[in-house]
């Protein structure tokens, strides 16, 4: 797949406004990720794109299937953290990937760019974390590559994992299709994976442990599905697990796709003591910090209770909760309420998270 | 959580709120010190709450924001050093300077890394002799002491390839300058409780003497917040000029005595110019004699770097008071916080990043629909 790109014939159609340079933030899941896309990735691409609305994955037509297809790279440092490894990470955050446009996961590849140096005992349990995972979710690695690159060129390995996965007949959700009076729905308390990273890379804690909330949703996704009329998710109109970006961004990302207003009651969002803590300290919006088992749907209101209660049966749901509502006001915007009564914008996050001053 | 949700009790705001309610009879402007309180009112819809004429004017306490170009210039240059390893706390990464911004040097293959503390900068010279590591030393009496025992550290470790590069401002004086402006608006001030935890109360007794005009010192979450404008507002419908201290759990008359005296042998106090407001005097600390050494300007001879300000930006005008970020023409237009002309559209304690991200569309009577 690496060898059809050549990125040094690339020229950029639309300029970037003001960047010469990749910058951090253009892999932020951000605001700047979005302008890549947007002004360099798809005129490129021109007519061989798949210019939909922004989705975890693709849905695509083979024969009478529907299948869905993703891919995803990982590159988080430190490869180990509280609740998981880059391993695991790789499978689930590709599994759920899948699990966002209703589908089951098939089949994973596994891309591992290595750095010369790389203890094997590093590359093992990464690989062991990984088939654990894959058993957990019900996928397999059906195919792979190893690159190594020259020391001081990787930061000890990255992974890419692609996976198709088979939309079940009737099953549809689209970013696209919230829309006014849809509940929002989200799966369960925010913000463990990036504090639990930041504790880690920071060297800072925050009281208690945070473990990353790595996990699988296939399973709470099908539940979600089979609980609504028909067995096929009718009413649920869109899911995102907000990953990079936070509950912030996949908000703004339906909202916008959508053209429909989201308001967020801020106060029944559930945010773990020491993530909140966290936040406090480093400045920072748990709304915008990291997840990776965590889903947020856009739900028909007369389903609504059937979906949560499907979901708090399952384990990844337990807390599932309705947090928010969709309305014809402020299209492509979420405005929250605080718990003061007051509102306020809740926007994406521009490209990487800045811990403030003090 | 213990501290913060004590702090964020909607029924105790509304029991504030109501005495506040009580108390006006005629409009107030009050001054919130800290940027920090800026960002807590915005982000907590604070102002909305209050009742009409009751004002916050957003004042000049974000550090990022008064840090005037020709030190993020003078930054920039150093940082693109290939010798250098260039350390920053996060927010000043996104700063524009004239031509770019820390994270575009990355880019660019300097070494430029975020860390929370200056220890960790002298922790990373210690551990990289053969490179020279500097670190950004901004923001107001907080951030000094921290900075200033970095310093005596790198001073006590013999450490010859540490230095900080010194932009630090203080309080009170630039509390006197918008008092002394002609066209301050200005009638009471929450005072930025941080600064006080380290150089105490005393230093605003003779502000309030001279000027007549109610200073509380205040915290940043939404209570302490609600309770120093109560305060304020009792004092001002009373006509009472004193210094509160609605802070109390952090804050005492006198300060972090320790911290002042680290501060007083590291840093001497000298004229400095503010980012849109310009110099006044006596406002900010540069490295005392028997530190001079570890100045980054000096070092790295950047320390005479002049450029202009974009004409466009009103951030000087919001830093003082004098407009509301959303009155700026370039405001949600040509800048924004994807393109900051000014760096109150960057730091997440400047005015006008917080009223971007907060306020693009409530009230609509008072800022206007803006994509």
């Amino acid at each position: 797949m690496a060898d059809i790109l050549e990125p040094l014939t690339w020229t950029c159609p639309v300029p970037l406004r003001d960047q010469e340079r990749v910058v951090m933030g253009h892999g932020g899941g951000g605001k700047l990720s979005s302008e890549l896309i947007e002004h360099l990735f798809l005129p490129a691409f021109g007519s061989q794109a798949l210019a939909a609305a922004p989705r975890d994955s693709a849905v695509l037509d083979a024969g009478s299937t529907r299948l869905a297809f993703t891919t995803d790279s990982y590159v988080v440092q430190p490869l180990f953290f509280p609740g998981g490894c880059i391993g695991d990470l790789a499978v689930n955050g590709t599994v759920n990937d899948l699990a966002m446009s209703g589908a089951v996961p098939l089949a994973l590849s596994t891309g591992f760019i290595l750095e010369e140096g790389l203890q094997l005992e590093v590359l093992g349990r990464v690989a062991e974390a990984m088939g654990r995972a894959a058993k957990r979710a019900g996928v397999r690695l059906v195919t792979g590559d190893t690159k190594v690159v020259g020391h001081g060129s990787a930061d000890g390995l990255y992974v890419n994992t692609s996976g198709v996965g088979i939309v079940a007949a009737g099953v549809e959700l689209s970013p696209d299709a919230a829309r006014p009076g849809d509940r929002v729905v989200l799966s369960g308390p925010i913000g463990e994976h990036g504090v639990a990273i930041m504790s880690v890379r920071e060297g800072v804690e925050f009281g208690t442990r945070v473990d990353s909330d790595s996990a699988p949703l296939t399973e709470l996704v099908l539940a979600m599905l089979a609980a609504c009329p028909g067995g096929t998710g009718a009413g649920i109109r869109a899911m995102r697990d907000p990953t990079r970006g936070g509950l912030a961004g996949s908000l703004c990302e339906i909202a916008e796709a959508s053209g429909v207003g989201v308001r967020l009651d801020e106060a029944a969002v559930p945010v773990p003591d020491a993530v909140e803590a966290a936040c406090a300290f480093l400045g920072l919006d748990p709304l915008h910090v990291a997840n990776e088992g965590k889903l947020v749907a856009f739900v028909d209101p007369t389903v609504v209770g059937d979906v949560v209660a499907a979901m708090r049966a399952n384990e990844l749901g337990r807390q599932a909760c309705v947090i928010g509502t969709v309305t014809d006001e402020h299209p492509g915007m979420v405005v929250g309420r605080t718990a003061f009564g007051a509102t306020r914008v809740i926007d994406r996050p521009l490209g990487e998270q800045l811990p403030r001053i003090c | 959580m213990k501290y913060l949700d004590e702090f964020r009790d909607p029924a105790l705001a509304r029991r504030l709120l109501d005495e506040i309610e009580q108390t006006v009879t005629r409009p107030w402007a009050i001054m919130e010190v800290c940027g920090g309180q800026t960002h807590s009112i915005i982000r907590h819809g604070i102002d909305q709450l209050l009742p009409d004429g009751v004002e916050f004017i957003h004042g000049p306490g974000c550090p990022v924001c008064v840090t005037p170009l020709e030190m993020i210039d003078q930054a920039l240059e150093i940082a693109a050093r290939p010798e250098v390893i260039f350390c920053s706390f996060g927010d000043m990464l996104r700063v524009p300077g004239s031509q770019h911004d820390l994270f575009q040097i990355r880019a660019r293959g300097g070494d430029v890394r975020i860390v929370y503390s200056p220890l960790d900068a002298v922790r990373l010279a210690e551990a990289n002799p053969q490179r020279q590591v500097v670190f950004f030393a901004v923001g107001f009496e907080t951030t000094a002491p921290p900075n200033a025992m970095a310093v005596v550290l790198a001073h006590r470790l013999g450490l010859t390839n540490f230095s900080i590069l010194v932009s630090h401002v203080l309080v009170p004086p630039a509390m006197t300058a918008i008092l002394d402006s002609p066209v301050s608006r200005v009638q009471g001030f929450l005072a930025a409780g941080h600064v006080c935890t380290v150089m105490g109360t005393e230093e605003y007794d003779p502000i309030v003497a001279r000027y007549e005009v109610p200073i509380v010192v205040t915290g940043f979450e939404p209570l302490d917040i609600l309770d120093g404008v109560r305060r304020v507002v009792h004092l001002l419908e009373t006509g009472e000029s004193r210094l509160e201290n609605a802070y109390a759990r952090a804050v005492t008359p006198q300060g972090n005595r320790t911290a002042q005296a680290v501060l007083s042998d590291v840093f001497e106090v000298c004229d400095r110019s503010w980012r849109g407001i310009g110099i006044i005097p006596q406002s900010g600390y540069r490295l005392s004699d028997r530190y001079r050494d570890f100045d980054a300007g000096l070092r790295f001879g950047v320390a005479g770097l002049t450029v202009m300000e974009s004409p466009l930006c009103r951030a000087g005008e919001v830093l003082q008071g004098l407009i509301k970020p959303h009155q700026c023409e370039a405001f949600g237009t040509t800048c924004t916080p994807r393109n900051p002309l000014g760096a109150t559209m960057v730091s997440s304690e400047g005015a006008c990043a917080a009223y971007y991200q907060f306020r693009r569309i409530t009230p609509p009577s008072e800022v206007g629909s803006r994509g």
